[in-house]
């Protein structure tokens, strides 16, 4: 359908932004559109005003250092597809975004719409929160960093008040030689995962896994860690008995959503399979 | 709203309302009908217009959004003397029958050899992938796209 009628302005500052953000209850913000435009096409949402970002400085670099990597709001998945140093400096992030929809959308849609769309499936929201990143934000209150654990508040919902906006994507750093794996499975490439599993750990002198960190999307209401399935991880060898009782422990810690697509039983036994290739994968070194 | 852009290679001023695509925009507005809508939600591909070299959905953009950019649609693609490589491509190799999904097939194949005249078969796949025809069965059409090739590879936009 076509969209239900509302105004238009491209602010030039992020400033002049978030003032009409908060004059105007009604209003949204708009930067690649490639969530928004749908939901508008198809009347699920009528805001009164969109406020387009496209004229907002900055806020499309992808800065990579000592401190890890930083995605302003306005990268867009092209962007991440194309950054060599993200082959080191982040390959969970990058191998996730392949993922990520078709050509034509990963050439226009954003991190920040990603985020701030929170759909329960989306990789990056996964990726966040299986990383603990941080988001930062400003609003008329100024500005504020919100860990992605307690940013993403359900399905298409998240913490950030009307007059916030999205500025940068924090992801800590990703030391050499860390084990990783992302999984996940769609109908067809490029639609949403009817769940996805990311994962990584590092090794002690011993070889056994520290720091396991295991987060899974399309299995709950929002992308979620699973501790039972780290702790199933940290201070062991990641074989083979390991890893059954890991992807016993995931099939079990989640309590995933029925649809049109999968029944909760065929999605709690995904997590398990995916959960599974994943360590194979990451304990091979062969995660691409 | 007035916006200003460039189509084609012309320069373009349209008065819209906030709330109208790019898509609409291009076909109601500027009698550019050669972009096909489809799904108008971003699955189906059809849209598929080129701007500032870019490939994007021309229903999940509004018009606003392309002020000042350069945009390309199947219309820009041809030449006056005829078929370009491309389209001589498609129609050699029967990559299409009923024809609504081509242009979208077309911008989407070409803003994709324009930036990788080396892409696979592999890359060619999962790029199309964003693009539905229900007429081919699809190989003619990645046949056709792979032929292509070498007069992207030649230098140039063809």
């Amino acid at each position: 359908m076509k969209p239900p009628p509302f105004e238009y302005q491209a602010p030039a500052t992020i400033g002049e932004a978030v003032a009409l953000l908060a004059a105007d209850p009604g209003a949204k913000p708009i930067a690649g559109g490639q969530s928004l435009m749908p939901i508008l096409n198809f009347r699920l949402a009528a805001p009164s005003l969109l406020v387009d970002l496209r004229r907002l400085p900055g806020l499309g670099d992808i800065a990579v250092g000592a401190d890890g990597v930083q995605l302003g709001a306005k990268v867009r998945w092209r962007d991440i597809e194309a950054d060599v140093r993200l082959a080191t400096a982040h390959p969970l992030l990058q191998a996730a975004v392949a993922h990520v929809a078709h050509y034509q959308i990963r050439n226009r849609g954003t991190i920040g719409g990603s985020l701030a769309h929170a759909d329960p499936a989306a990789e990056l929201p996964g990726i966040a929160v299986t990383c603990e990143a941080e988001i930062a934000v400003v609003g008329a209150a100024g500005r504020r960093t919100i860990a992605a654990a307690d940013f993403f508040t359900g399905p298409l919902a998240t913490i950030l008040r009307g007059d916030e906006l999205i500025t940068e994507l924090r992801l800590p750093p990703w030391p050499q030689g860390r084990r990783w794996a992302f999984q996940e499975f769609a109908r067809r490439q490029g639609d949403f995962a009817l769940a996805g599993v990311a994962l990584f750990y590092d090794e002690d002198a011993a070889g056994n896994a520290r720091g396991a960190h295991v987060g899974v999307i399309g299995a709950g209401d929002r992308p979620q860690r699973l501790p039972a399935v780290e702790a199933a991880l940290d201070g062991r060898e990641i074989d083979e008995p390991t890893i059954q009782r890991a992807a016993r422990a995931a099939a079990g810690a989640v309590d995933p959503p029925e649809d049109l697509h999968a029944t909760s039983a065929y999605r709690r036994a995904l997590v398990g399979t995916l959960v599974e290739r994943a360590l194979r994968a990451a304990a091979a070194g062969d995660s691409r | 709203m007035n916006i200003r852009f460039e189509v084609n290679g012309k320069p373009a001023e349209v008065a819209v309302e906030p709330r109208t695509n790019l898509a609409d925009c291009l076909r109601y507005h500027l009698r550019l009908t050669g972009t096909h809508v489809g799904c108008e939600h971003g699955v189906c591909g059809a849209c598929t217009v080129i701007v500032d070299g870019a490939a994007v959905r021309a229903c999940l953009m509004l018009a606003a959004q392309a002020e000042g950019t350069s945009i390309v649609t199947v219309e820009g693609l041809s030449r006056d003397d005829g078929l370009t490589p491309l389209q001589a491509a498609f129609r050699k190799r029967h990559a299409l029958q009923c024809g609504f999904c081509t242009p979208g097939m077309l911008t989407t194949a070409h803003a994709l050899l324009s930036e990788e005249p080396d892409a696979d078969e592999d890359r060619i796949r999962s790029v199309l992938s964003g693009n539905l025809c229900r007429c081919t069965g699809y190989i003619p059409i990645v046949e056709a796209v792979l032929e292509a090739r070498a007069a992207y590879r030649q230098g140039g936009k063809p």
